[in-house]
């Protein structure tokens, strides 16, 4: 999924003080299962920023609203004839979402409540992790599904580097050393061999070619 | 004009190799670089000029090495992969070898988050290996990565680090192995303070018959202090600084601990030449350059050979 963390309430504040009319919208899919913007995170921020308003007597409307996807014209279309009627869009979408809706929304200002961080997984309640970094060509194959462009702080193809020590990184205490995770399991597997090839330089050009990359499938075109 | 590489010269011929290492100026002056230089010649058949170690902003590497170059020193020029895209490092080979200088290490380098810089975009755009495999296919193949042929190839002695104190153990040895397959010529080691590990390490190494594809230098860096030799052993990445040296440094009074520590690198050094397989030392003495012409002496390694 990916994942987004919400930014201070100082900084979201600033963002609208101009405004008096704020809708608050939400997004159902990835930014709610990390807990930072589904229906509940839309209630909690637009609560705490009609408290902040009465306390400073200043004069503020806000509406909540939560989709889907924001990232889906389908769902997006959800918004028409209710997104004209206030001054400021509030997304808790990832950057995906807020992009989209804007999109949709030509005359609409629209600002992020959130700072979207990176694909991950829930690796347990409260703790989300990195694991992929869509470079567009995957060779977990090659690495015992460890990604070492994402997990190994140097995202070294042909690893480990000399800073790892007691199966840890050298960059965070904390991070497990990328490469020992796939030596370990190569070794489980009995494929240790795959590391005797060195691994060619990356084409970077799948991830960052010729600006924002895109799918076109003509099978899907309706 | 130096035509061949004094390192290869020096190890081409069988001789115990002495390479030092020269950090440069936190700023613009040529003259820091200059006296360095003058400090070690005579001393060290080459000298290394690191790459912004630790991530932390200097004068540049090729800079420096140029201006060693040209007072009749012979510099390694070590290279970072952090820094700069493939084009970058491709341009500066070049650029190098047209300056003359005749050695290069290949390098990942330390994380951005360890420097002064920790905001920086880290480039990793490839590796130290890939690297190696670049150079050694520019100068031996006159072509740039994708096959583009060069008008002129650069003339280089390709060199890379290896860590024999990191982990996993087993792999590092893989991971030599895997350095010289892409071409590395000779290879400077991570300082050594645990001589045991180090033994080890080198036994694996022969066992494949490492010794025989790639001269090995071992690494020394005198320690300044027991403070230095405890900061070493907690705060720097992938060194190993044994309790016993620890303990070796705070038995002396501080006022004599800078001599202790020449005398441990001068042992150490003397302990190396006895080890198979080793084919010189690169004496990295962080800020204390100066000490190098007395470690060398010590050592029995002066004069050094003309070649």
């Amino acid at each position: 999924m990916i994942t987004a963390e919400r930014k201070p309430f100082t900084e979201i504040k600033e963002m609208i003080a101009p405004y008096r009319k704020v809708l608050v919208v939400g997004c159902g899919s990835c930014v709610a299962e990390c807990a930072a913007g589904g229906e509940k995170e839309v209630g909690l921020l637009a609560s705490a920023l009609r408290m902040d308003a009465k306390i400073s007597g200043k004069e503020l409307e806000v509406k909540e609203m939560t989709i889907d996807r924001q990232c889906v014209y389908e769902f997006i279309d959800q918004l028409t004839g209710v997104i004209d009627e206030y001054d400021i869009i509030l997304s808790l979408g990832c950057g995906a979402g807020v992009q989209a809706v804007a999109e949709v929304f030509p005359k609409v200002h629209i600002v992020p409540a959130l700072n979207t961080k990176f694909i991950g997984e829930t690796k347990e309640a409260g703790l989300w992790i990195e694991n992929c970094r869509a470079c567009g060509d995957c060779k977990l194959g090659f690495f015992a599904a460890v990604c070492p462009i994402t997990r190994c702080a140097k995202g070294l193809f042909n690893g480990p580097c000399g800073g790892s020590r007691t199966e840890r990184c050298e960059v965070a205490p904390d991070v497990p050393c990328a490469w020992q995770l796939i030596i370990t399991r190569l070794n489980n597997m009995g494929r240790l061999d795959l590391l005797r090839k060195v691994q060619p330089p990356a084409d970077w050009s799948k991830q960052q070619g010729k600006g924002p990359r895109k799918i076109y499938r003509k099978d899907q075109r309706t | 004009m130096n035509i061949e590489s004094k390192l290869k010269k020096v190890l081409d011929r069988g001789d115990f190799a002495v390479t030092a290492e020269c950090g440069p100026p936190k700023g613009a002056d040529p003259d820091v670089v200059k006296s360095k230089g003058q400090i070690l010649n005579g001393y060290a058949d080459s000298i290394n000029v690191t790459d912004n170690q630790t991530a932390v902003v200097r004068l540049c590497s090729l800079a420096a090495c140029a201006l060693l170059k040209a007072e009749g020193l012979d510099p390694v020029f070590q290279v970072v992969t952090r820094d700069r895209n493939r084009i970058a490092l491709q341009s500066d080979v070049l650029g190098a070898s047209a300056l003359g200088i005749r050695n290069i290490l290949c390098l990942t380098g330390d994380h951005q988050s360890f420097g002064n810089q920790p905001q920086a975009k880290g480039v990793f755009d490839i590796d130290s290996i890939q690297l190696i495999q670049t150079v050694r296919q520019m100068r031996d193949a006159a072509q740039i990565m994708g096959g583009e042929a060069l008008t002129k190839a650069p003339h280089l002695f390709i060199g890379a680090v290896e860590n024999p104190f990191a982990d996993p153990f087993k792999y590092r040895v893989a991971r030599l192995a895997t350095k010289v397959d892409a071409g590395a010529e000779f290879i400077q080691t991570q300082c050594i303070f645990n001589l045991n590990r180090f033994r080890k390490w080198i036994e694996l190494a022969k066992d494949q018959g490492l010794d025989n594809k790639v001269y090995i230098l071992g690494g020394i860096t005198p320690l300044k202090s027991a403070r230095m030799a405890e900061y070493m052993a907690k705060q720097v990445a992938g060194m190993e600084v044994p309790e016993e040296i620890i303990r070796r440094m705070k038995s002396v009074p501080a006022n004599k601990q800078r001599q202790e520590g020449v005398r441990i690198a001068v042992e150490t050094i003397q302990a190396l030449r006895e080890v198979d397989g080793v084919h010189g030392v690169h004496i990295m003495a962080i800020e204390w350059e100066e000490i190098v012409p007395q470690i060398v002496q010590e050592a029995n390694l002066f004069p050094r050979p003309q070649v």
